[in-house]
């Protein structure tokens, strides 16, 4: 098992003619992702070659969605015209029995988000992921799902579930988990932007039930409380072991660290306060992000996992 | 993006929020038409930085350091006054409890009628990011920092949240106003103005108003008797009318530079200079160095679409700070190819003429091919494989035992 997405998974793209679109999309095949179609407003009708395989091009995402019953998007479009993506996937999901929504896009006015937020919100069957996020990847024997723009080759089939606030910090953290030999099951960038969809503490949620998942990789960073809600979150709630690290311990107070997210407001998310609020849930803590692995391997080893 | 005070209650005088007359001046002369136009006995002359904590802030001549005058906010009573404050103010570094020691030079002066006050109130709207709403923030204690208020006395501020698709509730506008403890036509006031700051956020694409104060006239009506707006960037795109609002001199030269090709750069006051792929890396990247007993010079994200021109960018600003004594490059492959990044830093390093210690720590994406293209060049390289590794090597050849 896995969560939310698997090799079975039907996965559309949205803007697939776009430039972005295409690189990716031809990656994700590549991956041996089951990419079934794609839209683009205005190219319906279409037929793209992403890498050996052709397929369709629809100008709705509804009409995409009956004619292929693909159950995930992953949204390419550009920033101004992403949360309207998002929203009509939304309502064509909610309609057509629910899904996965992956937005990689960056730089997405934060209103808009909160507007696309509160669509989702409204259809209860459908989740997002993101945005301005690597995406979502589940490795397999050979390839696997990947739902985004990660290196799919740093991967490997595994036990361990990985839920992450940044993009190459991900990577950085599917690496350390290779380094003690371990493999993924998931890994699932939720984006630094500061409002998204999907959560830590849904994503850990998830890992609890998913049997493949033996342990957790939490990466956060600065800015906001989510961490810290996770982190009570899990003391009450999770029984396989947690390694969390938190990026930014060296952030300057009010300077915004790249993503829109990653700011220390009024003394408030630093990540001291997130490093203590982990250590006060259990969650096993790295603070260099290079020890992750042996941290994990020690988690694992005291919980008799190995 | 920041706004001064003078353009934001231009705003909100535009949106139909209450606000006291005024007048934008550039010079001392400005100041002393600007005090006849108003014909008002008192004024209040006030100092226009993007920087809050003006009022109890302090004006330094920029060359000699000396004090000029204490207070960046002045009443003045005639029109003698408002030359004394003016001339004290234009061209002088204020320095207050947001600028840093550095200051900021005042280059724009505001002259505001005055106004008889009967109580102040604190008011401001922002993006919840926990509720994924607006929310609105009012307290009792106008005037005080909200930080402090938030510390000491949490039961003077009161919070209400719009409604993502519906707006804020007249309902939720109404208590909030008698929670402040308004009286009626007061607090009808307040809920219109709500009504107006809620439309300006969400329209004009706001991160941030702040009225400290907001006040009560003796008359009973509420007058935002001070503004602060921050602007969304990422919303530019559907504001065009910002760009004649942008103020250059506050902002940071080279963060506006990095900006334009595609890097996210802040400065900070260490000696090792850091270029890493991604916001998070880079963040953690930092926190390596210290962890390792050096000094991070800088925070610098060069994106997923980097190229030989942003790297080279990249180089020539983390160079620009005379603290660096050593580059750590981190780069995780995804996108970014490492062979790319590999060749990028070669012509950069010989087109600056490199004359630091450096060291690349190359993951992912072809990072094999991006090592050998290094290790075949003359540049004097250090190349690890692990962000610990890297870091540990830069801090020690930064203090010499290498």
């Amino acid at each position: 098992m896995s969560i939310w997405i698997n090799e079975e998974s039907k996965i559309l793209i949205q803007g697939i003619t776009g430039n972005q679109g295409t690189f990716h999309g031809t990656m994700m095949v590549e991956y041996r992702t089951n990419v079934v179609g794609g839209v683009t407003p205005g190219k319906g009708g279409q037929k793209i070659k992403l890498s050996e395989k052709e397929v369709p091009v629809f100008n709705t995402m509804s009409e995409a969605i009956e004619n292929t019953n693909a159950d995930v998007s992953v949204i390419y479009v550009p920033a101004r015209f992403a949360a309207a993506a998002i929203i009509e996937a939304a309502n064509s999901f909610q309609q057509n029995g629910g899904g996965l929504i992956v937005c990689i896009t960056e730089g997405i006015p934060i209103l808009d988000m909160v507007n696309a937020v509160a669509n989702i919100e409204k259809c209860p069957d459908v989740r997002l992921i993101g945005p301005n996020c690597p995406g979502i990847i589940t490795p397999g024997d050979q390839g696997g799902c990947k739902v985004g723009i990660m290196p799919g080759f740093i991967h490997a089939k595994g036990k361990i579930g990985i839920v992450s606030k940044s993009g190459t910090l991900t990577y950085e953290a599917v690496a350390q988990t290779m380094s003690v030999d371990e493999g993924q099951s998931t890994c699932v960038g939720i984006g630094g932007d500061p409002v998204n969809g999907t959560g830590f503490i849904d994503c850990l949620d998830a890992f609890e039930k998913d049997p493949q998942t033996e342990a957790i990789v939490m990466i956060g960073e600065i800015g906001g409380s989510a961490e810290e809600e996770a982190a009570e979150w899990a003391a009450k709630n999770m029984s396989k072991p947690i390694v969390g690290f938190v990026a930014g311990s060296t952030a300057p107070p009010g300077k915004r660290m790249g993503h829109a997210g990653a700011i220390i407001s009024g003394g408030k998310g630093t990540a001291e306060e997130k490093f203590a609020a982990f250590e006060k849930a259990g969650i096993y803590v790295a603070r260099d992000p290079s020890e992750i692995g042996n941290v994990l391997l020690k988690a694992l080893k005291e919980h008799n996992l190995r | 993006m920041n706004i001064h005070e003078y353009q934001a209650k231009s705003i909100f005088h535009d949106s139909g929020i209450k606000v006291v007359k005024g007048i934008h001046c550039l010079t001392v002369e400005d100041a002393l038409n600007a005090y006849e136009e108003l014909e008002s006995k008192v004024v209040a002359v006030k100092s226009q930085i993007h920087a809050g904590g003006r009022g109890k802030g302090n004006l330094y001549n920029p060359e000699s350091g000396e004090l000029v005058m204490e207070g960046g906010v002045k009443i003045a009573f005639s029109k003698e006054e408002v030359r004394e404050y003016s001339t004290a103010i234009i061209g002088n570094r204020l320095v207050t409890k947001q600028t840093g020691k550095e200051g900021k030079i005042v280059n724009n002066l505001y002259i505001e009628t005055g106004c008889k006050i009967e109580h102040e109130y604190y008011l401001a709207l922002l993006v919840d990011r926990e509720n994924k709403s607006v929310l609105v923030m009012a307290s009792t204690e106008g005037g005080m920092d909200i930080e402090e208020v938030a510390e000491n006395n949490p039961e003077a501020i009161h919070k209400i949240w719009a409604d993502p698709l519906n707006g804020l509730s007249r309902e939720d506008s109404m208590s909030l106003a008698a929670a402040l403890g308004l009286s009626d036509k007061s607090q009808e006031e307040l809920a219109s103005m709500l009504d107006s700051l809620y439309a300006m956020f969400t329209e004009r694409d706001c991160s941030m108003i702040e009225i400290n104060p907001l006040v009560k006239s003796e008359s009973g009506e509420m007058i935002a008797l001070d503004g602060k707006v921050g602007f969304d960037d990422s919303a530019d795109f559907r504001h065009p009318w910002r760009n004649e609002l942008r103020d250059f001199s506050e902002e940071e030269d080279v963060e506006i530079r990095a900006h334009e090709y595609g890097l996210s750069y802040v400065k900070l006051e260490g000696n090792i200079g850091c270029l890493v792929n991604g916001a998070g890396l880079a963040m953690a990247s930092m926190d390596v160095i210290k962890l390792y007993g050096g000094e991070p010079a800088n925070f610098l994200d060069i994106g997923g679409g980097a190229t030989r021109e942003s790297i080279t960018a990249a180089f020539e600003i983390i160079l620009e700070d005379k603290n660096v004594e050593g580059i750590l490059v981190n780069i995780f492959g995804g996108i970014i190819q490492c062979d790319m990044v590999a060749r990028s830093v070669i012509q950069a390093s010989a087109e600056i003429g490199l004359a630091v210690p450096l060291v690349v720590r190359f993951s992912g994406t072809n990072h094999v091919k991006g090592k050998e293209v290094l290790d075949q060049s003359n540049l004097n390289v250090h190349t690890t494989n692990t962000l610990a590794e890297g870091a540990e090597k830069i801090v020690s050849l930064t203090r010499g035992d290498a």
